[in-house]
């Protein structure tokens, strides 16, 4: 507090408690310690940070304003510009985008803008009962508003959604899941973003005038051309997100006890099955290895250790520097007690005679020339195979795009090398008119906060492209 | 919220529900099936749709009581409805003029094999089908399947209605005398098919099975119904559920099926409809 280049950090619950329940992780700050964090910040005239945002949080005003103690004004501030501030507060990758060009950040901490966020979300939400009309230009909203269907309710959807329906548009989200929300709900854990949360935000954009229609599938339930001719909408935004699964196609992945990340966390997080006497059941594991190193990664070794897990432990086939995952959540992991096997690869899976996983066998690595990600490529040591034991194996490689809308969207283009939809990343216009895509479907796995911005260009292009 | 229209045991633990569901009527093709809850806290469940009304604006699930989910849709009342209901998935049939088609059912893979018989015989097909479950109560939608096939025969595992034994022996005796047909589709319980599998590739033909893997979302995301084909990992909610007999890994699909023997015994003792059906 005295000293402007040290931040305050949010307090956090014990690791060793931590890691055997669900709650979430840090508290959140205290009034004062907002009102002191907030205060550390220059306000810059030409503020580097509102450039490190894919969406263009007013940050310094939005931290003005909880300096100087109105919290109602700096949320309202806040989602002119992002409507999902408490996810974003939450799981925006701030260290790589808005705190990284923060000036503090050259002699000491840059300051905790993703806390502040949060913080600012969550005193509204606790405190304020949000004015449904607030910021809506309900005039437009007449009969004759130009409709727009949304597909999928992720970040990228839920985001386009909130600008389109701000702007006089008649919005339908169609979720091929029972419940809205798409990663949000089904990938990332309870303790890092409780799910309470991400209802409460999506019932706000269902109070501006957003419909959800879940249990229904683009591509099956309708195409995108029965979305045109019969229910006539006017413009089509496609957020179907990352999609299927990737799997390391080595000997033994099918055995019982194997999952991919999507379905370890799925059947965890959107089927609570942590809970006790759950309908839908997990194997919960006594030793539990998790390959990869994302956040995807990171989320589902945590969740073994809560599920009850004795040792969860990371393969990761390149070392600490290279792991994709926020440095936060590694840090997390360590702190909980993961075991990290890095530079390590698996090989095989290994089964017992009925068929369940009882070991991954492994090779050692060694980091030999810079490949075209920039990241050193791993190479395998001769000779250093190795195999360590468990009876729950966690896939978290990655995902590849789902194919039921470009199969059934003819004229649609799609990246013949990566199955993705081809869209233009500035505005989200793909080839074929009135058809925008944005998020995972058209980058590949990324972040909530990318997808989201996807979302905003899509929204800025249907509304010009529809204009008059 | 979709409403139950309808609702019939057909035997002492298979129902069929009939549910109101215009958009997936209209869209539904031979071979494909629905996800369902039947309520807000239910597991996720596959359930292959066995008929339809276009113009009513209903489908209909035949199921068999088999764990805690099934257990709880069988307790559900008509005029009540199921929470979730998201369809139609997996890729159709594909459905053309063969020739002589051979389409084999066992137990409750008789429901779902139904639309598929339709489908072919409209089609210009010569279908023989081959119906079989362990006993004559067992056996379902006879009539209709007889009115859709050119021949249809019957195989009871204690003879209590047509011949006595399994599916497979009426074809070993159609084999034997020389019977030939183009193209043969097999639906029904994981054994009966790869032993089905197993007589239909020995006689030269090709053969398609509806595999029936646990899965979650149904939509291709979460990569529980992967199922080995042709040594190739496939999911079965978005690549099938119908594959080439000859290329799939019965013996992964069978200890795959199992890998929640334990939890299913446990929730179908916990569950109360389940000791009332």
């Amino acid at each position: 507090m005295d000293n402007k280049f040290t931040r305050i950090n949010m307090k956090e619950q014990d690791p060793a408690a931590r890691a055997r329940n669900f709650d979430e992780v840090p508290y959140g700050y205290t009034d004062g310690e907002a009102v002191s964090e907030a205060s550390r910040c220059l306000k810059c005239k030409k503020p580097l940070c509102v450039n490190g945002c894919p969406v263009n949080v007013q940050i310094p005003e939005f931290i003005g304003l909880i300096a100087d103690g109105d919290f109602a004004a700096a949320a309202k501030k806040i989602k002119e510009t992002n409507a999902l501030p408490a996810i974003c507060g939450r799981v925006c990758p701030q260290e790589e985008q808005c705190e990284k060009l923060c000036i503090l950040g050259k002699k000491g901490d840059p300051v905790a803008i993703g806390n502040l966020e949060r913080f600012a979300a969550d005193w509204e939400r606790e405190n304020v009962s949000i004015n449904i009309n607030d910021g809506v230009n309900t005039e437009k909203s007449a009969p004759a508003a130009k409709k727009a269907a949304i597909i999928g309710s992720g970040p990228a959807g839920l985001t386009c959604a909130g600008e389109l329906v701000k702007n006089g548009f008649d919005v339908t989200i169609f979720e091929a899941l029972h419940e809205a929300g798409g990663v949000l709900v089904y990938g990332i854990p309870e303790f890092r973003l409780p799910k309470q949360i991400v209802k409460q935000e999506i019932k706000y954009l269902e109070s501006l005038g957003v419909k959800i229609v879940k249990n229904f599938v683009v591509g099956r339930t309708a195409t995108i051309d029965d979305l045109f001719n019969e229910e006539k909408f006017d413009a089509v935004f496609v957020a179907s997100g990352a999609g299927l699964p990737s799997f390391m196609k080595i000997a033994g992945e099918n055995s019982v006890g194997v999952y991919s990340a999507n379905e370890y966390l799925t059947r965890s997080n959107l089927m609570k099955a942590y809970i006790q006497n759950p309908s839908t059941p997990i194997m919960k594991g006594r030793r539990v290895i998790t390959v990869g190193g994302g956040n995807v990664a990171m989320d589902s070794a945590r969740t073994a250790l809560r599920l009850g897990a004795e040792k969860s432990m990371i393969v990761y086939r390149r070392s600490e520097a290279e792991m994709p995952a926020r440095k936060a959540e590694v840090h997390h992991a360590q702190e909980e007690g993961i075991e990290f096997h890095l530079l390590c690869n698996p090989v095989e899976i290994i089964a017992g005679g009925n068929g369940a996983v009882t070991g991954v066998k492994c090779v050692r690595m060694e980091l030999g020339e810079a490949d075209a990600s920039g990241r050193r490529s791993p190479v395998v040591i001769e000779g250093s195979e190795f195999t360590l034991d468990c009876d729950v194996v966690v896939i978290a490689i990655g995902n590849s795009p789902n194919p039921l809308i470009p199969e059934t969207t003819p004229d649609l283009k799609i990246s013949e090398k990566r199955g993705t939809i081809v869209a233009d990343e500035s505005d989200g216009r793909t080839s074929k008119k009135f058809v925008y895509a944005g998020g995972d479907i058209v980058t590949g796995a990324a972040t909530v906060i990318l997808a989201m911005g996807a979302g905003k260009a899509a929204a800025k292009s249907i509304m010009q492209d529809l204009a008059g | 919220m979709v409403e139950i229209l309808s609702k019939q045991k057909l035997s002492g633990t298979v129902w069929r529900m009939r549910l109101h569901a215009p958009r997936i009527a209209r869209k539904r093709k031979a071979g494909q099936f629905v996800i369902l809850r039947p309520d807000g806290d239910s597991e996720r469940i596959p359930l292959t749709i066995a008929a339809v009304d276009a113009a009513a604006g209903w489908i209909e699930i035949i199921f068999q009581v088999m764990g805690g989910t099934t257990a709880q849709l069988s307790g559900l009342s008509v005029g009540g409805s199921v929470h979730d209901l998201a369809g139609p998935l997996g890729k159709p049939t594909r459905v053309e003029k063969f020739g002589k088609v051979l389409c084999v059912g066992g137990g409750v893979g008789i429901a779902p094999l139904y639309p598929i018989i339709s489908a072919l015989s409209e089609a210009g097909n010569d279908v023989t089908s081959i119906i079989g479950a362990r006993s004559k109560e067992l056996i379902m939608l006879e009539s209709d399947i007889a009115a859709a096939s050119a021949r249809l025969l019957i195989a009871t595992d204690n003879g209590t209605h047509g011949t006595k034994g399994f599916v497979t022996d009426i074809f070993k005796t159609l084999f034997a005398a020389g019977e030939r047909f183009d193209l043969a589709f097999v639906i029904g319980p994981v054994m009966m098919m790869k032993a089905a599998c197993a007589l239909t590739a020995a006689a030269g033909i090709k053969t398609y099975a509806s595999l029936n893997p646990i899965m979650i979302d149904g939509t291709g995301m979460c990569g529980c119904c992967r199922v080995t084909v042709g040594g190739q990992t496939k999911f079965a909610c978005v690549d099938g559920p119908e594959f080439e007999a000859s290329e799939i890994d019965w013996d992964e699909i069978i200890t795959r099926l199992g890998s929640y023997k334990d939890f299913e015994a446990r929730a179908r003792e916990n569950c109360q409809e389940c000791r009332l059906a």
